[in-house]
């Protein structure tokens, strides 16, 4: 109240506020309440794909090094079935993108199958690698049998465990526009799903290189 | 889910659960990072004390040891084997749990939101996750103790081959260095959802008018810790994955062929690089560093403008030397390292490198003074710790010019004079940025006053009292006293610094003491201390325009603009001797 410098009203609706310079976050009001708005929900997002490549430049350098230091790398058989993966993969980002395109068109219902289909696509990408590490087992191939295969399944491992949660994000975003769920705030879910699932696919292209060129 | 665009007063939830234990509100979830701090700052402490006892009573024979670790202190005699693992744990608490945890996560989440001007951090549930998967690591890390061969030995860095073999190279290598991977992993999840809250939070939820050039001090430091603790604890949980797949899964990255462990062959690792540990390891680790000490700066320049009521001195090169530290923290981990055996031009890169954040560290040092010359100096409590603060950066950061040089280093590493730089520079300054931070936020955070001459014992103990147990370790490092080692009492060549470790110990006990000071007040004045006004201090921030303590959603509802940077103090022609960041731009007064 009587404090110096206390919060009233008149500092509030004083004058108004200096003119403000462009650039990164610039303290613009962007604010407008408790929780997240949509601009904080991107950078998030950026700072978790941050987050996300740094765990795989930390494995890759890991492999790089463990690779070049000893003479015991022994090349993995790669099982084939990762190449058909790859490709559910790729046509479930591009699902995803014609569901939004869809939703952007105001087509609702088209909107619910391709996101759907993505999202199938999705569970049939997980299905096919484990059918993958299966076929290593069979093989006599485990995490212990040499350092390449060691590397082959921490990282498609941790891909797999990133995609069960890109799967949960797509689950979500596919139960909620089935029961017409779709509000201006679920935008904000799709895309940031949407984005999470296209970095997956592009992690993935870069692991299959990683593969047969180093593995 | 949508927040909403007008202005009004959000109400706080009314359930036991939901606000004091499973809360959204950062502020609580603030307190209840400070208390998990204090909880395991107390503890690491004691670890500490044990260490300092044995050191120089190694034969003393103590019935409760025999009580708390019947095989690892038989007869009630501490064996070397749990001297490392209270060596490890108070080190790995110490970091973790304390230096990482209350700078950042205790005060950043308590104050961050509200000093840019946010009603809260950008994802509050996020954020409630956070801590209690940072809680759950510390139970994980506690429960080492007491499972079967106790707590690990490897030291808080882990290196492998010791920490990857399993059971067979020590005690506390079977299940205790397991649950110590598994919390460390844990509690970098933890970290990671802690640095997106606080980035996300910084760069979009300011207010209006608060241009990043007019955040406080603190709110760099934070942005910059966070993106320091995004980056570093990503590496670490991948270090640790594969650490643990040496452990459990028979692989081989970091265990090499040919290692003979207790008169035993093993025989089933082969090719593996401890070296490659030692890499990630410290990517993550001097980063680390940074993480712990870069916010006790932040409230240092903080405190120095409030209480020498003088603007902070070069407030931009303050933030470019931030920066600075920032970006220079993650080319230096290789002096770290210098006794790995590494190519002498590799070590010479580290060293130049590690040399120039000399630069970035001198700017900030001299700004400080900066900021105190010819200032109206107020003596609190909180400016004494601010000011120990410049005191243990400085005698810390110079032995780090020495370490910093591969030729000494490699005398140096192994001996005391390192245990005495680190715990300078990264613990007790970073401490002390901590005690700084309580006695002035302490006010707002509990709407009380705590007691300035309790505060004051305090620090002048504390201040006398680690200064006393650590200068003395530079000497004997350079005598050569080796660290890690449990007893030294043997040995010819260190007879003559046995009582100098005798002097330590007792400085220990003084300053362990001081800290019942510390506790005594804080609880009392949480209680009892009397009723804190709107802005104590006199300060120009965004925390000091509210309530003490602030009501659930900060600003009841209106939303701040500032109009000012936030160290405006001593300004000419002003009825008062400083402009808040919220007061009208002059000199047009306010209508109403």
């Amino acid at each position: 109240m009587g404090m110096a410098g206390s919060l009233t009203h008149e500092s509030i609706q004083g004058p108004p506020p200096p003119p403000i310079e462009g650039g990164w976050g610039d303290g613009d009001g962007g604010n407008e309440g408790r929780g997240s708005s949509r601009r904080a929900s991107f950078t998030g997002l950026w700072v978790l794909l941050a987050a996300s490549t740094m765990v795989f430049a930390a494995f890759t350098s890991a492999m790089v090094v463990r690779r070049g230091l000893s003479d015991d790398w022994a090349s993995t058989p790669k099982p084939p079935i990762l190449f058909l993966n790859t490709a559910v993969l790729l046509l479930s980002s591009a699902a995803l993108d014609m569901a939004r395109r869809a939703l952007k068109a105001g087509a609702r219902e088209r909107f619910n199958t391709w996101w759907t289909t993505g999202t199938v696509l999705g569970f049939l990408f997980l299905g096919g690698q484990t059918i993958a590490w299966l076929q290593l087992k069979d093989a006599g191939v485990f995490i212990s049998t040499n350092p390449s295969s060691s590397f082959f399944y921490v990282l498609t491992a941790c891909h797999a465990f990133h995609l069960l949660g890109g799967l949960c994000a797509l689950l979500y975003v596919d139960v909620q526009a089935l029961r017409l769920r779709l509000g201006p705030a679920k935008r904000t879910a799709i895309d940031i799903s949407a984005i999470f699932w296209h970095f997956l696919d592009g992690l993935w292209l870069y692991l299959m290189v990683l593969f047969y060129v180093w593995g | 889910m949508s927040a909403p665009a007008h202005a009004s007063a959000h109400h706080a939830p009314s359930g036991f659960w939901r606000k004091y234990v499973f809360s959204l509100d950062h502020k609580v979830i603030g307190i209840q990072y400070y208390f998990l701090g204090l909880f395991s700052v107390f503890l690491g402490m004691s670890l500490s004390l044990l260490m300092r006892f044995h050191m120089v009573n190694p034969e003393a024979k103590v019935s409760w040891f025999a009580k708390l670790w019947p095989t690892a202190a038989a007869g009630g005699i501490m064996t070397p084997e749990l001297y490392l693992s209270l060596m490890t744990m108070h080190g790995t608490i110490m970091v973790f749990f304390v230096l990482t945890t209350v700078p950042q996560s205790g005060f950043g989440n308590y104050f961050l939101p509200i000093q840019i001007g946010a009603e809260d951090m950008a994802f509050p549930v996020l954020n409630m996750m956070s801590f209690w998967t940072t809680f759950l690591a510390l139970v994980v890390m506690v429960s080492a103790f007491f499972v079967q061969g106790g707590a690990p030995l490897a030291g808080w860095t882990a290196y492998p081959p010791l920490s990857g073999a399993g059971r067979i190279t020590g005690p506390g290598e079977g299940m205790g260095q397991t649950l110590w991977i598994i919390s460390i992993a844990i509690f970098c999840g933890a970290s990671l959802m802690g640095a997106i809250n606080f980035i996300a939070t910084t760069v979009d939820l300011r207010c209006k008018g608060m241009k990043l050039m007019r955040m406080p001090l603190t709110c760099w430091t934070w942005l910059v810790t966070a993106i320091l603790g995004l980056l570093g604890f990503a590496v670490l949980l991948a270090a640790g994955v594969l650490l643990i797949l040496d452990r459990v899964a028979g692989s081989s990255f970091f265990l090499p062929s040919g290692l003979f462990i207790s008169d035993q062959i093993i025989a089933n690792h082969k090719g593996g690089s401890p070296l490659l540990w030692q890499h990630l390891f410290w990517f993550f680790g001097h980063p680390e560093v940074y993480i712990a000490i870069l916010p006790g700066m932040g409230v240092t320049s903080h405190l120095l403008a409030t209480f020498a009521r003088k603007p902070i001195f070069g407030y931009k090169a303050m933030v470019y030397a931030v920066l600075a530290i920032g970006f220079l923290g993650f080319l230096v981990w290789g002096h770290h390292m210098f006794m790995s055996g590494m190519n002498p031009y590799s070590a010479m890169a580290f060293s130049v490198l590690t040399m120039c954040i000399g630069v970035p560290s001198a700017i900030k040092t001299f700004n400080w003074i900066g900021t105190l010359w010819g200032g109206k100096i107020h003596f609190t409590t909180a400016m004494m710790f601010a000011l120990g603060f410049v005191s243990l950066f400085i005698s810390g950061g110079l032995s780090g010019i020495f370490l910093g040089q591969p030729a000494l280093d490699l005398y140096f590493h192994d001996t005391y004079f390192v245990v005495g730089h680190f715990h300078m520079i990264m613990g007790v300054a970073a401490i002390f940025g901590m005690f700084a931070g309580t006695f002035y936020w302490f006010p707002k955070m509990f709407g009380r006053m705590m007691n300035e001459t309790l505060g004051k014992i305090h620090f002048y103990l504390t201040f006398l009292g680690v200064y006393g147990i650590f200068t003395p370790m530079h000497y004997v490092g350079i005598v050569g006293n080796p660290r890690r080692y449990s007893d030294f009492s043997n040995v010819e060549y260190l007879a003559g610094v046995i009582p100098v470790h005798q002097f330590m110990t007792y400085c220990a006990y003084v300053t362990v003491a001081a800290q019942i000071i510390f506790v005594v007040n804080l609880f009392w004045s949480i209680r009892k201390g009397p009723k804190a006004p709107v802005n104590p201090w006199n300060a120009t921030s965004l925390e000091w325009t509210i309530p003490s303590p602030p009501p659930f959603d900060n600003f009841a509802g209106v939303h701040p603009v500032v109009y000012h940077g936030p160290y405006e103090y001593s300004v000419p022609g002003v009825e008062r001797d400083f402009i808040m960041q919220t007061d009208a731009p002059n000199p047009v007064p306010a209508e109403g």
